[in-house]
């Protein structure tokens, strides 16, 4: 904090930047300053509280969103980095009434308890669907370790994972 | 987290022009280490210049035979790119041994070379640090050291080099590439990085205002015999206390070229020439893996909580030598070690 308010009193404040983001299909026009994380954009300018904050150290998952259809920690990226970016949050998975196949699957598979890492899980899990990287068992417990479960969910993900693979597959 | 300016770079001249005109600025790319370390305050530029729009986001193929890795190609399009997962699977696998998904999506090539150690004490700034404020001390000799160097450290500085990646970029003997103000140059691989000496504060070899715009690796990729293989205290998502790449060229069952390079044991990624050198014309077998495993630790000192990475180090390097003998590379997600 006293190395904070040093580079504060010898700096005037940087002015806010305008930044123009598609959220969840809806383009989301907002004025942050330049230390502002994608993360606290999301909760705390548009009010879209799905995306949590677990560690803000990239170290839980829990804040993961996909940017331009690829998932990343909310919490270490700059909002005025992703300028003209194309963001989907948990909020922005169901289509109309119907759940994401991922929210359904993860239901099916109570593959969570306290809950507070699922939207993190499941964006994670819509962008490793979307990599198409993992087709196994061990190769989805590889892939999902950036996402951690406090309440040790761990086998239900992966067979919730597995049901929405499988769904969204058979769609295709 | 801290109060800073942002602006964003145009072009590479541009973005050294910027980072010339004011000492207190950084660059960003992915920012996966920049802004963890910027919200713990031990880093705390003034300005940010954001060179994530820079073109240096391709791969391609240089006249020799090599490959031109952009300096912005994030780390997850290296480990998956063709190119590399068919020229230099070593590459790729020791990518993906390293962070989450998540954090490849995000990370670049230049900037994976950049991160800084996560020795507890760099990061806590209530502790003494040499890295972080040249001068105060090193905790982590007398501290908990449990993670830090066995090799090449000194008085003033046991932190080791958390990158995966780095450590097959050094086993390939890849290139770096950068521009500053009196124009490009290029570096090999094992002089980017520094030993701590007693300059601890200095990560590499990178001056002030240059920026790196790519990584060159050569022809040779060992893509029949090769492995990475990473030992942490979890089985994914963790540093590594030790990590080592092996490439092997064989002649029946004879060595003709061998290259090891470790991570996690010392400020930078580590190979020894004797080593190396003390394997061609030997037998691929036990037997010679474990002299060079020997002649390659030769110097390894332990302190209070990291003794037993020099057996471990030891024991890592036979085996990875075994598994790329054998062209039976460690695979980064069934993680049995056979």
């Amino acid at each position: 904090m006293t190395q904070a308010r040093t580079v504060a009193r010898t700096s005037p404040a940087p002015a806010k930047i305008s930044v123009a983001l598609d959220v969840n299909g809806r383009p989301r026009q907002l004025k942050v300053a330049p230390w502002t994380t994608l993360l606290d954009a999301l909760r705390d300018h548009l009010d879209l509280t799905g995306t949590k904050k677990g560690c803000d150290h990239g170290q839980c998952g829990a804040c993961t969103v996909l940017v331009d259809g690829r998932r990343v920690n909310s919490c270490l990226t700059l909002a005025v980095m992703k300028d003209g970016a194309k963001i989907t949050t948990i909020e922005g998975l169901a289509t109309n009434d119907a759940l994401h196949p991922l929210q359904q699957a993860f239901i099916d598979h109570d593959a969570f308890q306290c809950g507070y890492c699922t939207p993190g899980q499941i964006c994670s899990a819509a962008g490793l669907i979307a990599e198409g990287k993992a087709r196994t068992p061990d190769q989805i417990r590889e892939l999902m370790s950036g996402n951690i479960c406090r309440c040790g969910a761990y086998p239900n993900i992966v067979a919730a994972i597995e049901q929405a693979m499988s769904a969204m597959g058979d769609k295709s | 987290m801290i109060n800073f300016e942002y602006a964003r770079a145009n072009d590479v001249a541009d973005a050294v022009r910027m980072i010339a005109a004011d000492p207190t600025a950084k660059f960003i790319a992915g920012g996966t280490n920049l802004i963890d370390l910027m919200k713990e305050e031990v880093e705390r530029p003034s300005r940010l210049i954001d060179i994530s729009r820079l073109p240096l986001k391709t791969v391609e193929e240089t006249a020799v035979g090599g490959l031109w890795i952009g300096a912005l190609v994030p780390n997850s399009d290296l480990a998956y790119h063709p190119l590399i997962e068919q020229r230099y699977p070593l590459l790729s696998s020791a990518i993906l041994a390293g962070a989450s998904q998540q954090l490849r999506n995000m990370a670049s090539t230049g900037g994976n070379l950049l991160q800084r150690t996560r020795c507890a004490y760099f990061y806590d700034t209530a502790t003494p640090c040499n890295k972080r404020e040249p001068g105060t001390g090193c905790s982590a000799i007398g501290g908990v050291n449990r993670g830090h160097a066995i090799l090449g450290a000194s008085e003033s500085c046991i932190a080791t080099h958390p990158s995966d990646m780095c450590v097959a970029l050094a086993a390939l003997d890849a290139r770096v590439h950068m521009m500053g103000p009196e124009g490009a140059r290029a570096i090999a691989f094992n002089d980017f990085h520094r030993l701590p000496g007693n300059t601890p504060q200095l990560d590499t070899n990178l001056h002030p205002n240059e920026i790196i715009i790519a990584v060159e690796l050569p022809a040779k990729g060992f893509t029949a015999n090769y492995s990475y293989l990473k030992i942490r205290d979890r089985l994914s998502y963790a540093f590594a206390l030790v990590s080592i790449a092996a490439v092997l060229e064989l002649e029946g069952g004879t060595i003709k070229e061998a290259r090891l390079a470790l991570g996690g044991v010392a400020h930078k990624p580590w190979r020894d020439a004797a080593a190396e050198t003390m394997l061609r014309g030997q037998p691929a077998n036990q037997a010679s893996f474990t002299r060079a495993a020997d002649l390659l630790l030769r110097d390894a000192k332990g302190y209070e909580h990291n003794a037993f990475k020099i057996d471990l180090a030891r024991r890592g390097i036979v085996r990875t030598l075994t598994q790329a003998a054998q062209a039976t590379p460690q695979s980064q997600s069934d993680k049995k070690i056979r």
